[in-house]
């Protein structure tokens, strides 16, 4: 109950900040408009069937672009880190393809696919697949060598290795490699909207931005927060439950 | 690798084939098949670095790519600057982070590419502008990963420091930073993959010189092989920024390799 006291207070500081910046005249309201017009705006908003239709057609590209990078890249992220022969043979190849922007495949993309959703699933797969990928390559490697040589001599086999050895050691990485993929694949979500233009939520800050419409271009940012908030919250959550055996979990708790 | 020691050029000779092998039968096969496919979007692996060699080398250098390096540079260390200081900050003191926490949780919730007409709006089509951008995305995970780290400092550590009472500025050096820098060293090497997104999308979107402007122009108007160059010298920046990081993050980590090498052994 302090903490979520605590973090009102953080948000509501924000709020009178950017509040009081135009009320001031430090910034020109065309500008930066009052934050109580764009609550107005964001009101009126939430009762227009419309805009969850949009809100609908964004989570639907985000959801299947999220589940099918998570499962390939656990997939290959376990075999590669486990496997020292596909680590140093795949090496320079994801070094290689892992730093490409995936945005600069949105012209590609486009080519292939035209301006649809399908186009903006190759971006987001790419986008979150990596996240993931690196995350569960790092964690696989990250094995305690005690416990590692404990297992080893206490003859577990593959199986239990793998149940009690690396997926412990590599669930905190993978649970972050997930969270930032969740948070990334909305990014591209969203931004596949804006330069494709397949309709969603995307679709309409572009709209709006060349509309010259202020007042929603900047109640739109704030939904979009509000989505990733979610999306973070919602994969804290899961981070949590599955955590809850790990030190920085459990630090929090005991204090 | 193997239970017999080999000679150095036979390691050299490994590691060589291990680091090309792969690269070298993917290029071969694509080579095969952009001769056998019909689609005018796969273009072979002779015709890019042709069309590579033709806009990359010249002009389009100091024009389009230099200018974009250099607002991904300043971009990447205000990132990093801010980011670390931030988040030290923010880990220490637990009353601040949870004030702060659904703030930030908020502002890194925003899609980065969604403040780019934002700030168009704020700060006019500039240079600042596309800086302020990369930053807004690329803190993040430099910000959250330096919290965590800070956070899950060990507790018999702390509690040593406490008793010891060491003073907060060297605890800061000796022990906060050191215990949390494997953490930061992962979120500079995610911020760099966004702040790279980033200059690209900005460019996209407002500009009329750099890398992400030039990819696009080649997609509107069909320049296929010229676009499959954009992305290849995009991907060989990432490299080159990767390559960079690995020496860095070897340099900052050495203790924590060391420690594990000693463990092992």
């Amino acid at each position: 109950m302090h903490k979520v006291s605590l973090g009102a207070t953080g948000l509501l500081g924000f709020a009178v900040v950017w509040q009081l910046i135009p009320a001031l005249g430090l910034v020109d309201p065309q500008y930066l408009p009052y934050a109580t017009d764009v609550f107005a705006w964001l009101v009126q908003e939430v009762r227009d069937l419309a805009f969850w239709r949009r809100l609908r057609l964004t989570m639907t590209s985000w959801a299947v672009g999220l589940a099918i990078a998570t499962l390939a890249a656990v997939v290959l992220g376990t075999a590669v880190g486990l496997v020292p022969f596909l680590r140093r043979a795949t090496h320079t190849m994801v070094e290689f393809l892992r730093p490409v922007p995936s945005v600069a495949l949105i012209p590609l993309a486009v080519l292939m696919f035209g301006l649809q959703m399908r186009a903006a699933l190759v971006i987001i797969v790419y986008a979150a697949f990596w996240q993931v990928f690196v995350q569960v390559i790092y964690g696989v490697a990250d094995i305690d060598t005690v416990a590692r040589d404990t297992a080893r001599s206490f003859g577990l086999t593959r199986r239990e290795r793998l149940r009690y050895l690396v997926l412990p050691t590599a669930l905190p990485y993978l649970m972050t490699g997930l969270r930032l993929a969740a948070a990334v694949a909305l990014i591209l979500a969203i931004t596949a909207e804006m330069v494709i233009g397949n309709p969603g939520l995307g679709r309409s800050i572009e709209l709006s931005r060349s509309a010259g419409d202020a007042v929603g271009l900047y109640g739109l940012v704030v939904v979009a927060g509000l989505l990733g908030l979610l999306v973070n919250i919602v994969f804290r959550f899961i981070e949590r439950r599955s955590l809850t055996w790990h030190q920085s979990v459990r630090s929090e708790e005991t204090r | 690798m193997n239970t017999r020691p080999a000679g150095p050029v036979a390691r050299a000779a490994a590691n060589f084939l291990f680091a090309l092998g792969l690269p070298f039968l993917t290029v071969v096969l694509w080579g095969i098949w952009s001769t056998a496919s019909t689609s005018r979007f796969f273009v072979g692996p002779l015709t890019i670095l042709d069309a590579f060699r033709q806009i990359w080398i010249g002009p389009a250098f100091v024009d389009d790519v230099l200018p974009s390096l250099y607002r991904l540079a300043l971009g990447i260390v205000a990132s990093i600057v801010l980011g670390v200081a931030a988040g030290v900050t923010i880990g220490r003191f637990r009353r601040l982070r949870e004030t702060l926490e659904p703030l930030l949780e908020f502002f890194r919730a925003i899609p980065p590419p969604v403040l780019i007409p934002v700030a168009m709006l704020l700060l006019g089509i500039t240079d600042t502008m596309k800086v302020v951008v990369i930053v807004s995305g690329a803190i993040w995970p430099i910000l959250l990963n330096t919290i965590e780290g800070v956070r899950a400092t060990d507790s018999v550590m702390v509690e040593t420091a406490d008793s010891f009472q060491i003073p907060s500025w060297e605890r800061l050096w000796l022990l906060v930073l050191p215990a949390a820098s494997p953490r930061i060293m992962t979120g500079v090497r995610q911020a760099l993959s966004v702040a790279l997104i980033l200059m690209v999308i900005s460019e996209m979107f407002a500009s009329s010189s750099g890398l992400g402007y030039r990819i696009a122009y080649f997609q509107r108007n069909y320049l296929i092989a010229e676009m499959w160059s954009g992305i290849l010298l995009l991907g060989l920046i990432g490299v080159s920024l990767a390559v960079l990081f690995g020496l860095a993050e070897r340099r900052v980590l050495r203790w924590y390799h060391g420690m594990k090498e000693i463990t092992r052994a």
